[in-house]
């Protein structure tokens, strides 16, 4: 690996900053289009009900209106996850949730659209709704689905790796915790919207608002039932995206839909409220912490249970419940560990992927909990941290494969930069520090939908120009992907990043790209593009190292030269030698794909989990609380975060503030709850605040200084390109705990669940055990365990008999 | 995209021309300043009024005048208010934490004073108060805050009202019958739907604010912008030359459908010094008076609890603590 | 009744003529019947401050602006704030300071701290954000725009030096 850098680790412009600074990226809905249709949907007033029958009749003679599309009209459901194809474009049968879409009509302007939707009538059946996951358990009947595990429970599902009782048995002291951490929402600035139309082809095209352009592109064959060559979806630049753009949505099969049928341009773009609907967040999660550890402050074993709150439609449900479990054991060493989770169907919007998707919860009752710990064996939180942290390159009980790890060097930069040594407990009345630290994956590694083909692919093309094109599926949601792919061949070509242009996230040009989720971008698809640059750079050093007298591996591309390692000096432009090589070899061009390592486990259920490679983050909260009021003042965060290398700093860092940010926003207010009216006048189940005012979400005023390190490793981490690990999702993880922490620091109460406020903060003030949290955890029928034993249980990562392992200990 | 329903548009350029055109109108009018509360209203359908006459081309609305008592005109927008050098502070204190700047340079003064009674089963769009059958301050039944009530309790969310009943202001209100003027303490009513004693012909023309208060104003939301009120604290002070309080007016907000005086304390304050007792026990008496509902944001009986806080912060502000600090963390601004 | 209206405006300093659907609000004016789409919106109900423009110099938020109240009336975009192809020295600085991820919010913000600067040319950072806080961004944590605003109040500040 080359050590000196032309571009990599130097701050600068993002390639696609200009556009943004002047106005003149096209959003979906910036979009217009000749003889353009809009079209606008109906949702369902009532959480829970058979849909009986749609008349739309009236609407469809309103002035104006070209076409209706109700439930009829889309005989095929769809959904992200193989396991769970639960939803119909527009509702046939049954509508689960208040917002939940019924019909369409497509009119003239969004005015005589949203007029016609009033002359829809719909007759519904009321069903009896769910409204939390207690109340699914309870009552098994009426199902919401008539799938999943029994009753209204979705997902239900117990791994083991090694004996869990025994370990808790031995350790000197067990604690055992329950967390609450409320769902909230995504909240991206950007609403929803898709615009399709028939392209000159004759083909369905669709721009939108979308993270996975790959799999909306399978999902719409499927529903349309339309071959996917006849396809081409392009994901406009998404105005945020956080996971909230990662399903496909109703509205896309709608317009996709009425398109084919009127052969004009049909756009939508949902309302706010409707983004609220549209939802896929986080995950409401009830949680039951057990864990064990000796008097020295070692861990001996956790077991984790989980609750959660899917919402009405499976979503990415399946692999989100997975989450709430299987990431814990990766940032400290628990020689056993036990995780069941369930997750029940309920009449609310579907809940999915939200930055850090399924393990925020979790992670927030760990680091309580570890907080709880610390203080219980008069241990600093930070060095019961380091005593217990996973290794580099090390195996976790449940077989997650770890390769470069510099938590340890994060905790040891956050105390320093905080002062927390100094200034811990230090501070005064009602003034607080606290820590916590966390870890997330760098893509997932295995696929959404079950394939044995590459993950990410690249396409880069070169010509006598000079200029360098890279096609790849990859999506800029506004964290940089196309960023990290110039900058990523910029450097391997050595040519000016300005010379690069990013074809990206469009099904109809580039090359199969999983989309931007799971932070996968910079080592999937940036693999790929190093891999097709590298093939490039050696396909033009094969041609030109004879005229600079010198062998192909001893050629050096850099600063948009080509020469000979010790003739500096000397040498040809870059455009030079792609012309030569253009002479040579004819029309230049290569491709790179990335596929994942094959995960060490291989237990039914290993799957969800690993990656390439893992991020770190430790953070430090400030806070000032108020003891007569409650009132949660934070006036600094220090955060360090192990990126391995960070490809552009300025990037990286406002990644790392921008997850700060959020973090603390749902640390503090974020919650997308529900409003269940008196069950007696109302059988009501509504969204509390679907607007920016009511959910809310921090200001430039709310918001603190946060100080940045990022922690780059010596040693690049081998799966990553250039050793750049992911930096979009892990730096969110810390905050809330590390807040809980630190007012638990400032003014002695454990606030044991999300968001923490002010009366909560007062409240616990007042109480005897200075504890706000939930009380009690439900009986839930989790199902025997799937048992595995850890590597160093002399396991081998397949599933075994829970007594096999009383022959081998 | 949200849009309005369709309608007409007036633009009167006197005030006895909007007068006119109101009182022509009758009911299918409604009044326009800077459109920050009525707009987002009529996007959710919460009113459809057919014609809409606007105040904003009207040069007398505008205008400010300084004399024994301080006279603005409704149209100057908070903005305008608070930068204002003769603006007393509660009033400077109100306008300055309303919303957000863009809504700032927008929003009027006598558009804050009017602004329509909240409640978390109002402000809403149509298709979500559909799914709760809609409530009794419109088109609804049942008070979902109350379901015994048979009076709406929407909460009155201005900040301006409180401090200006604090400063014992009063208002100007005019229609084609002629020009009266009320005190801003009896601008309100208690009825979270009739909320103002304003008919419906008349236009709020000008705040007339005496002067010579010493005065504070205290605002609890969530976030330093955006956010309207669930608590204001509204204080106004004349004291004598040995300190003594010679009148003492302090105002709720936010915690019922009309701000309103708290004459018992006021009562209570006259001839005494602000020591920490005095202060602790006004405060009490204002928090008393504070009846939140579950209507807007955040826990109703912390906001009930925090009240005697606010009311202290006020009055420690006005017996000259630094109370700065506390402003930063609890305003999140440089107010 | 249902009749489009014509009206004359200033946009970016050229003077316009357009007609609309008189319900029509500014910001669908500007993005549907003048083709500016570089204004965004987010709620529509004046909740995020994605819509804002300079209206007479002024940051005002154009979905709760009546386009018919602005006839006659200078209104200025994120279009016409680059000089030639010279950005901004506010859009330069966004571009380098991270003070844009996504982008969608971005040109809110920098319409509104133009007006900041034109009024106060070296605002402290709390100034910087009490007159951002109406402008919410979900991406950058607000750090990297203050940051943006502040360099470029220096750069302008040393250009008139």
């Amino acid at each position: 690996m080359k050590k000196r850098f032309d571009i990599v680790g130097k701050a600068r412009r993002r390639v696609d900053g200009r556009s943004k600074v002047t106005g003149q990226l096209r959003y979906a809905d910036d979009l217009f289009m000749p003889r353009m249709l809009f079209a606008k949907l109906l949702r369902s007033p009532h959480p829970h009900a058979v849909v009986k029958e749609v008349g739309i009749e009236r609407a469809r003679k309103h002035a104006g209106v070209h076409l209706v599309l109700t439930g009829q009209d889309f005989p095929v459901p769809f959904g992200i996850m193989p396991v769970s194809v639960d939803e119909y474009p527009l509702a046939r049968e049954r509508v689960r949730y208040v917002g939940d879409p019924v019909a369409a009509v497509i009119a003239k302007d969004e005015q005589t659209a949203v007029e016609a939707l009033g002359l829809i009538e719909v007759r519904y059946r009321v069903l009896p709704p769910v409204s939390n996951p207690e109340e699914g358990l309870k009552n098994p009947e009426p199902r919401i689905h008539d799938y999943g595990e029994q009753g209204n429970i979705h997902r239900n599902q117990s791994y083991e790796f090694g004996d869990i009782e025994e370990s808790l048995k031995n350790a000197d002291l067990v604690f055992e915790d329950l967390f609450f951490y409320e769902g909230n929402t995504h909240l991206p600035m950007e609403q929803q919207a898709s615009l399709a139309f028939v392209d000159a082809d004759g083909k369905l095209q669709i721009a939108s608002s979308t993270q996975n352009p790959h799999y909306l592109h399978r999902q719409l064959a499927r529903v349309l039932q339309v071959p996917e060559a006849q396809i081409r979806v392009v994901a406009t630049p998404n105005g945020g995206g956080f996971g909230g753009k990662c399903d496909p949505g109703g509205h896309e099969f709608v317009v996709s839909k009425a398109a084919l049928v009127l052969g004009r341009p049909v756009k939508i773009g949902l309302t706010r409220e409707e983004v609220f609907y549209v939802h896929r967040g986080r995950h409401p999660v009830l949680m039951k912490m057990k864990t064990g550890v000796t008097r020295d402050g070692k861990l001996t074993g956790m077991h984790l249970q989980t609750l959660l709150d899917g919402g009405g439609y499976g979503s990415h449900g399946p692999a989100s419940t997975f989450y709430t479990g299987v990431l814990t054991p990766v940032t400290y060493h628990y020689p056993r560990f036990k995780f069941e989770a369930c997750r029940v169907f309920t009449n609310k919007p579907a809940c999915g992927p939200k930055r850090g998707h399924g393990t925020p919860q979790p992670r927030f009752g760990q680091e309580v909990q570890l907080d709880k710990i610390a203080e219980k064996l008069g241990l600093d939180p930070a060095e019961l941290r380091l005593r217990n942290l996973t290794k580099p390159d090390s195996l976790t009980a449940s077989w997650l494969k770890i390769g470069s790890n510099g938590l340890a060097e994060c905790i040891e930069k956050v105390t320093a930069m905080s002062g927390w040594k100094q200034r811990r407990g230090k501070l005064g009345k009602g003034r607080g520090l606290g820590i916590a630290c966390s870890t997330y994956m760098c893509g997932a590694g295995v696929a959404i939908y079950w394939n044995k083909m590459p993950h990410s692919g690249v396409q880069i093309l070169l010509d006598r120009s000079g200029s360098v094109i890279v096609y790849c599926g990859a999506t800029e949601v506004g964290q940089g992907s196309d960023d990290v792919l110039a900058g990523l061949v910029a450097e391997a070509l050595g040519v000016e990043i300005g010379n690069v242009r990013c074809v990206t996230g469009d099904t109809g040009i580039t090359p199969v790209d999983l989309g931007s989720y799971s932070s996968r971008v910079t080592i999937m698809a940036g693999n790929a593009a190093l891999q097709a640059a590298e093939r490039l750079r050696a396909t033009i050093a094969g041609v030109v190292s004879e005229t600079l007298g010198t062998l192909p591996d001893r050629v050096v591309f850099s600063q948009g030269k080509v020469f000979a390692a010790d003739q500096p000096g000397a040498g040809m432009t870059f455009v030079e030698a792609v012309a030569l090589a253009e002479a040579a070899l004819g029309t230049l061009s290569a491709v790179g794909s990335y596929s994942p390592p094959k995960p060490p486990g291989s237990y039914k259920g290993a799957g969800v989990g690993p990656s390439p490679a893992y991020s770190f983050s430790a953070c430090v909260v400030e806070t000032e609380v108020d003891e007569r009021t409650g009132w949660i003042h934070v006036p600094k965060i220090w955060i360090a975060h192990d990126i391995g290398r960070a490809l552009n700093p300025t990037l990286a860092r406002g990644q790392v503030i921008g997850g700060v940010y959020m973090g603390l926003g749902e640390a503090l207010m974020e919650e997308q709850s529900f409003r269940r009216l008196p069950a007696k006048l109302s059988g009501a189940l509504v969204h509390r605040a679907p607007s920016m005012l009511d959910y809310k979400s921090l200001t430039a005023l709310d918001m603190p200084e946060v100080e940045v390190a990022l922690i780059e490793q010596e040693e690049s981490d081998p799966n990553a390109p250039y050793g750049a690990k992911e930096v979009g999702q892990g730096p969110l993880l810390p905050v809330m705990p590390a807040l809980a922490n630190a007012i638990y620091d400032a003014v002695g109460v454990r606030i044991d669940e999300i968001p923490i406020t002010p009366d909560k903060v007062l409240r616990a003030l007042q109480q005897k055990d200075k504890r706000v949290g939930p009380q009690s955890f439900p009986a839930v029928p989790y199902p025997e365990p799937t048992f595995v034993l850890p590597p160093w249980e002399d396991g081998d990562g397949k599933e075994t008999k829970r007594d096999a392992k009383t022959a081998v200990v | 995209m949200l849009r309005l329903p369709w309608f007409e548009h007036r633009a009167p350029r006197s005030v006895a021309e909007a007068a006119k055109m109101l009182a022509g109108e009758g009911p299918r009018a409604m009044l326009i300043a800077g459109g920050t509360d009525l707009l987002p209203n009529m996007k959710r359908r919460h009113q459809a009024p057919q014609v809409l006459v606007s105040l904003s081309g009207i040069p007398e609305l505008r205008s400010f005048s300084n004399g024994s008592a301080t006279r603005y005109g409704a149209a100057l927008t908070l903005t305008e208010v608070f930068q204002n050098p003769k603006t007393p502070a509660a009033l400077r204190h109100a306008a300055i934490q309303v919303a957000t700047p863009h809504i700032r340079n927008m929003g009027t003064l006598g558009g804050n004073l009017c602004l329509d009674t909240r409640c978390n089963y109002y402000n809403q769009s149509y298709e979500w108060r559909k799914a709760i059958d809609f409530c009794l301050k419109k088109d609804g039944e049942i008070c979902w805050v109350a379901t015994a009530s048979k009076r709406c309790v929407a909460v009155s969310s201005t900040d301006t009202a409180p401090a200006l009943i604090a400063l014992n202001a009063a208002v100007t209100l005019v229609s084609v019958q002629g020009e009266r003027e009320v005190s801003v303490a009896d601008l309100y009513r208690n009825d979270g739907i009739e909320y103002l004693s304003r008919r419906p012909e008349e236009i709020l023309t000008a705040v007339r604010v005496p002067g010579g208060w010493q005065s504070s104003y205290w605002k609890l939301r969530r976030r330093g912008s955006f956010d309207f009120p669930i608590l204001g604290v509204a204080a106004a002070l004349r004291f004598n030359s040995s300190n003594e309080i010679e009148e003492a007016r302090i105002a709720l907000g936010a915690v019922a459908s009309r701000p309103f005086l708290v004459e018992k304390a006021g009562e209570f304050l006259k001839g005494k010094k602000l020591t920490d007792e005095v202060i602790a026990e006004a405060a009490g008496m204002v928090a008393n008076r504070a009846k939140p509902m579950d209507n807007t944001d955040m826990d109703l009986y912390w906001r009930k609890e925090v009240a005697d806080d606010f009311a202290g912060y006020a009055l420690r502000e006005l017996r000259g603590d630094d109370m700065r600090e506390t402003r930063f963390r609890i305003a999140r601004q440089l107010v | 009744m249902r009749h489009s209206v014509l009206r004359s405006l200033t946009l970016n300093g050229e003077p316009v003529e357009v007609s609309f659907a008189p319900y029509k609000t500014l910001l669908e004016v500007l993005r549907e019947d003048l083709g500016h789409t570089g204004t965004k919106h987010g709620c529509e109900l004046g909740e995020c401050g994605a819509c804002a423009v300079l209206v007479d110099g002024e940051p005002r938020l154009s979905c709760l602006t009546l386009a018919l109240e602005c006839a006659g009336r200078s209104v200025e975009t994120i279009e016409g704030l680059a000089r030639g192809s010279q950005l901004h020295p506010l859009q330069a600085a966004f571009a380098d300071f991270g003070g844009s991820q996504c982008g969608y919010c971005t040109p809110g913000v920098i319409m509104t701290a133009k007006a900041l600067l034109d009024r106060n040319p070296s605002p402290t950072r709390d100034e910087i954000r009490e007159a951002t806080a109406g402008n919410l961004c979900r991406c950058t944590g607000y750090q990297q725009i203050t940051d943006a605003i502040e360099d470029a109040a220096r750069q302008l500040r040393e250009k008139k030096t």
